[in-house]
């Protein structure tokens, strides 16, 4: 008997002895110190430095996130909704006392590659630090000396409201733990294309951000990369396989739609996608959005064989519709309300007259993107640039579900979209509730 | 209620104008109220009539249920502005025609036929119905209607093969 008492309580000792060296394994591996090197003078940045900075905070699209007042750009956003809680973006001018006027080369560097912060608490993963890992010292260097030489705006950060315990900093080391593969800082120099393609794309561009979907921690999910996730009550469609556009997105495709905010099979670059393309991508050069799309398209959702079949198809149906008084309510409404606009004959689908039919909003899992578009509209500054489409917030929650039900039932074979009333409404009511 | 943050800027016909209006000010009150242009009408105020039809960025909008903030930085075209004589093809072609009775919608159905004409040079009558049918007519002039569209295609095609 005491012989088993001595086992247990060695036993015990073990297991104390190994949780306290786990325990300050995780410390050690978690706890950064605060990086208190002066910050670099900005008369030592070139113009050339600072121009490519500029170039690749475009690319990054740093200020959708950072900026919430056009007039204070970069001086910290509006709230980003997670599923843990809001967290706001903070405040990137070089103001000392609010912004990030006291981090050195090395504390920005550290930010951008591991995730931590100048006084060495963890940020959080909204922050893409992940993808930019991947920047070279080059480019790190272009995006410090650019926001370094913004004008200092005093703007205190506002509060996440992270619940505890996930408001805790220190626990991010456990996320850290499982999840962080920090890919090398690519030095290179990138021979071909799809090289610079990947480059931008997993890197400043951050586009698996929104098209990889997460798992319940958060993390994006590595083997479905850009298999399109939910986000900002948007879908960010699949850009794999699992595309669902009918047409498949073929390398032009996605150059006009990058390039252009809009391509001739597939609408236009809305909601969330816009300012991507109109606020972000417009600063890079051609070579590079051709890069992305050479790049984009190896994963998978090219041009399909049935391309032009689909498109065919499209135009038939659009041949096919009626404004006969035996029609279904949604065909009534859309002959007059949506037809004039997005109606096509002919050979081939007009650039600017998107057809429906052939645009992932109506092939996507959920109805939000469609509905969000009908209610919101399309304002001259997003998509094709200089058109808008009018925000048809007048049309009943019924009206506008039935023109939904008759789209998703004449133009794909895919099974109907449920409780699209109710959905109508939330994305009314959202909507207002941002005015 | 005024917009105090961000004053939203855009052209009517050419000629700039920036207002402080409330952001989801509809577009067609703008034209009819702020800038004094009247023959843009109001129909049905849902988008469901076409009467009220302008174009922003050379391409037909119903203005009732666009909002100004949706046009920031556009340009808009109404019937006033699509040429300084009624030179235009399709406004030579209505004329010819005599297509208006009462002629309450003619000035939306004339701005979407020339965005019709532009995507279809040679329409067919179904092509027309499919593209004019948001565009309502109460005095039932839509065969005038159809035959004016044709004239002007062909009208803007001779100007184009003698000019």
């Amino acid at each position: 008997m005491r012989g088993n008492h001595r086992n247990t309580r060695n036993a015990l000792f073990v297991v104390a002895a190994v949780s306290a060296a786990v325990a300050a394994g995780f410390v050690g591996y978690g706890w950064k110190p605060e990086i208190l090197d002066a910050p670099s003078p900005t008369g030592a940045f070139t113009q050339e430095l600072v121009a490519r900075g500029e170039v690749l905070a475009g690319a990054g699209y740093c200020g959708v996130c950072h900026t919430s007042d056009p007039a204070k750009p970069y001086a910290g956003g509006r709230g980003l909704v997670t599923q843990f809680g809001t967290i706001f973006p903070t405040n990137i001018t070089p103001d000392p006392a609010t912004g990030m006027g006291s981090w050195s080369r090395s504390a920005f560097a550290r930010a951008m590659r591991e995730g931590v912060s100048r006084d060495g608490s963890h940020l959080f993963p909204a922050f893409p630090y992940d993808h930019f890992a991947l920047l070279s010292d080059e480019d790190i260097d272009a995006l410090y000396a650019y926001f370094m030489t913004r004008t200092p705006v005093r703007q205190v950060n506002q509060d996440n409201t992270l619940p505890f315990p996930l408001s805790i900093r220190f626990l991010q080391t456990g996320w850290k733990l499982l999840f962080f593969r920090p890919p090398e800082p690519e030095n290179a120099i990138l021979q071909t294309a799809e090289a610079r393609g990947r480059y931008l794309v997993d890197g400043i561009a951050h586009c698996g951000a929104c098209h990889t979907p997460r798992n319940a921690l958060g993390a994006e999910i590595a083997w479905r990369a850009m298999d399109g996730a939910d986000i900002d009550g948007w879908t960010a469609p699949a850009l794999n396989g699992n595309t669902p556009s009918p047409t498949g997105w073929s390398t032009s495709d996605f150059y006009n739609y990058l390039r252009t905010g809009s391509s001739r099979l597939h609408g236009t670059a809305a909601g969330p996608m816009s300012p991507v393309v109109h606020q972000g991508l417009a600063k890079l050069p051609d070579d590079d959005i051709q890069a992305i799309s050479q790049y984009l398209v190896t994963f998978g959702g090219g041009s399909s064989a049935l391309q032009e079949a689909a498109e065919q198809r499209s135009l038939e149906q659009d041949a096919a519709q009626s404004a006969s008084p035996l029609a279904t309510l949604g065909e009534r409404l859309y002959v007059t309300a949506c037809a004039t606009c997005h109606f096509n004959a002919g050979e081939e689908v007009a650039d600017a007259r998107p057809a429906l039919g052939l645009n992932s909003a109506l092939s996507l899992e959920k109805p939000d993107n469609l509905l969000h578009a009908v209610l919101e509209g399309v304002s001259a500054e997003d998509g094709k640039p200089g058109v808008a489409m009018p925000a048809f917030r007048t049309m009943t929650d019924r009206d506008l579900a039935e023109i939904a039900k008759y789209l998703r039932s004449t133009r794909t074979d895919l099974p109907p979209w449920t409780d699209l009333e109710e959905r109508v409404a939330r994305i009314r009511s959202a909507g207002a509730a941002h005015d | 209620m005024t917009n105090v943050q961000n004053p939203i800027s855009f052209s009517v016909n050419g000629k700039p104008v920036s207002t402080r209006e409330a952001a989801d000010t509809p577009l067609l009150w703008f034209i009819r109220d702020n800038v004094g242009l009247t023959g843009t009408k109001f129909g049905c105020g849902i988008g469901m009539c076409g009467a009220c039809t302008v174009h922003v960025g050379g391409r037909a909008l119903r203005s009732c249920v666009t909002p100004i903030s949706a046009v920031d930085g556009g340009e808009v075209t109404t019937i006033e502005g699509l040429s300084s004589n009624a030179s235009h093809p399709v406004q030579k072609a209505w004329s010819e025609m005599q297509v208006p009775q009462c002629g309450y919608c003619q000035s939306g159905q004339i701005m979407q036929a020339v965005t019709l004409l532009s995507d279809f040079p040679e329409p067919t009558d179904e092509i027309i119905d499919a593209v004019m049918a948001g565009n309502l007519c109460r005095c039932m002039t839509y065969p005038r209607i159809r035959a004016a569209v044709k004239r002007a295609a062909a009208i803007a095609k001779e100007a184009q093969t003698h000019g």
